[in-house]
């Protein structure tokens, strides 16, 4: 993780055929920051993460972290290994890797991605499994985890990578209403590292607790962005305020 | 009708049964190869490799199109023609090479049908890690595929062993060959091809009952 590492996001567009799903989105992000994504459904929000991580190719747009450039107009495919190698993504639906055990899907990553020998890989994974509270679990396959466990293994499977801005796509979203504590648990923790982090969430509470800013999407733009308290309580938009009347 | 002779049944058998490993071995050897050369035909159709793939669905095409037994005639006799060097080539390679191409492109269907029964999420989170194409196979696509395609390639297995049956008419003498040989002298045909009927039938069963435990061991995997 490279602390001085700024990110930024500049003129993104995504379209899926004829429906504009990300209209130009410009965002910074200083490193350490963690900043929290709201707005209502079908409004982009989770594209624009899979954009910053070339799982949606967007159309035009410059995704800037630290020293790597990554322009759509000349993106290469070396530049999108090394962009992804320096962000890491927490799927909805966890997306754990089902042929692999907890360990290993830990490890994957690590040993085949960043060259990290075996042993030094386990090592690493243990003290992860340990730190999300699955060390007994390291045998276990997805299959065999609930569902809250599993997305923790997501998420320490993200850690593992000491990325510099992690991605969480609606982490909790998927999840039995009982194994939602946990993971928020788990990802308050990862903030308190001072992790620099994006999250698209509906947990408006969780969102005013750990975020420094807030961000506001709607129709595919960013219409309104600002400290927690500024958002949630002295909206100046009123897109805004009706989303959060709405939720609230 | 005349009676079977069951004492020259009995007598045929083990002579028939010699010849079981030479089956089993062709089989085996086209299957390796038909693998290895269906999992590049699939991959290569899965990346819509530019004239590459345009290739691979001709050659699909025309082995899936065309009877084994006309191509394993074309490899007998016209690959001596092509490559001078070989100015003959023994019944068994043409088989087995007969065979492996024969199946692979069935088989190059059914494992591209299980690449792309793969959850997409597998592939999402392989490329979230940053993981080349190649490794994002080999480590996480292809183990999960094969579990989806192992029912039907054993099916192609079981196939491709009766199918050696087939070389007998390039000369090799294998069950099916042997079993012509010892009638011609006896003139107890139905009876020998009895004997070889009985023989593959045995030799599937045994298949399809470890197919079965395989299967039921595969429902198991991923779940401890």
């Amino acid at each position: 993780m490279n602390a001085d590492c700024e990110i930024s996001v500049t003129g993104l567009r995504k379209s899926f055929g004829p429906l504009t799903v990300l209209n130009g989105i410009d965002l910074r992000l200083k490193a350490g920051e963690r900043v929290a994504i709201i707005g209502p459904s079908g409004t982009g929000k989770s594209t624009l993460l899979r954009c910053m991580n070339y799982l949606d190719r967007p159309e035009a747009g410059v995704i800037r972290i630290g020293d790597l450039t990554v322009d759509a107009a000349t993106v290469t495919r070396q530049q999108i290994l090394a962009l992804r190698r320096r962000t890491s993504f927490v799927f909805q639906h966890y997306a754990l890797f089902a042929n692999k055990t907890a360990r290993e899907n830990i490890t994957e990553g690590l040993i085949g991605v960043r060259g990290i020998p075996l042993a030094e890989a386990n090592r690493r994974a243990d003290r992860i499994l340990a730190d999300i509270g699955l060390s007994d679990k390291a045998g276990s396959y997805p299959a065999a985890l609930s569902g809250g466990q599993q997305q923790r293994v997501g998420i320490g499977r993200a850690m593992a990578m000491e990325s510099d801005l992690m991605l969480f796509d609606e982490p909790t979203s998927a999840l039995d209403p009982e194994w939602v504590g946990e993971v928020l648990d788990l990802i308050r923790r990862v903030a308190d590292g001072r992790q620099t982090m994006l999250i698209v969430t509906h947990e408006m509470q969780f969102a005013r607790e750990i975020a420094d800013r807030i961000v506001f999407m709607e129709g595919g733009r960013i219409v309104e962005q600002g400290p927690p308290a500024q958002i949630f309580d002295n909206p100046r938009d009123e897109r805004t305020r009706a989303f959060l009347r709405r939720v609230g | 009708m005349q009676g079977i002779d069951w004492a020259y049944m009995a007598e045929l058998a083990p002579i028939i049964l010699r010849y079981v490993p030479l089956t089993l071995t062709m089989a085996s050897i086209a299957m390796v190869c038909a693998l290895v050369l269906s999992v590049l035909l699939a991959i290569i159709r899965i990346q819509r490799v530019p004239v590459v793939d345009w290739a691979v669905g001709l050659f699909i095409s025309f082995f899936r199109g065309t009877p084994l037994l006309v191509q394993l005639f074309l490899f007998y006799y016209g690959l001596p023609r092509i490559f001078a060097s070989l100015t003959q080539i023994d019944g068994i390679t043409a088989a087995i090479i007969g065979l492996t191409l024969h199946f692979s492109a069935y088989m190059a269907e059914s494992i591209r049908g299980a690449i792309l029964g793969v959850d997409r999420s597998q592939w999402e989170a392989a490329e979230s890690l940053g993981m080349t194409r190649a490794r994002m196979l080999r480590r996480i696509i292809l183990p999960q595929a094969a579990r989806i395609a192992a029912p039907t390639l054993l099916n192609y297995f079981i196939d491709m062993i009766k199918s050696t049956s087939l070389a007998f008419t390039l000369g090799v003498t294998e069950m099916m060959g042997a079993a012509q040989k010892e009638a011609a002298g006896s003139f107890l045909y139905l009876e020998a091809f009895l004997v070889v009927a009985l023989m593959y039938w045995i030799i599937v069963e045994a298949l399809s009952f470890v197919q079965r435990i395989l299967e039921r061991r595969m429902q198991r995997a991923f779940q401890r």
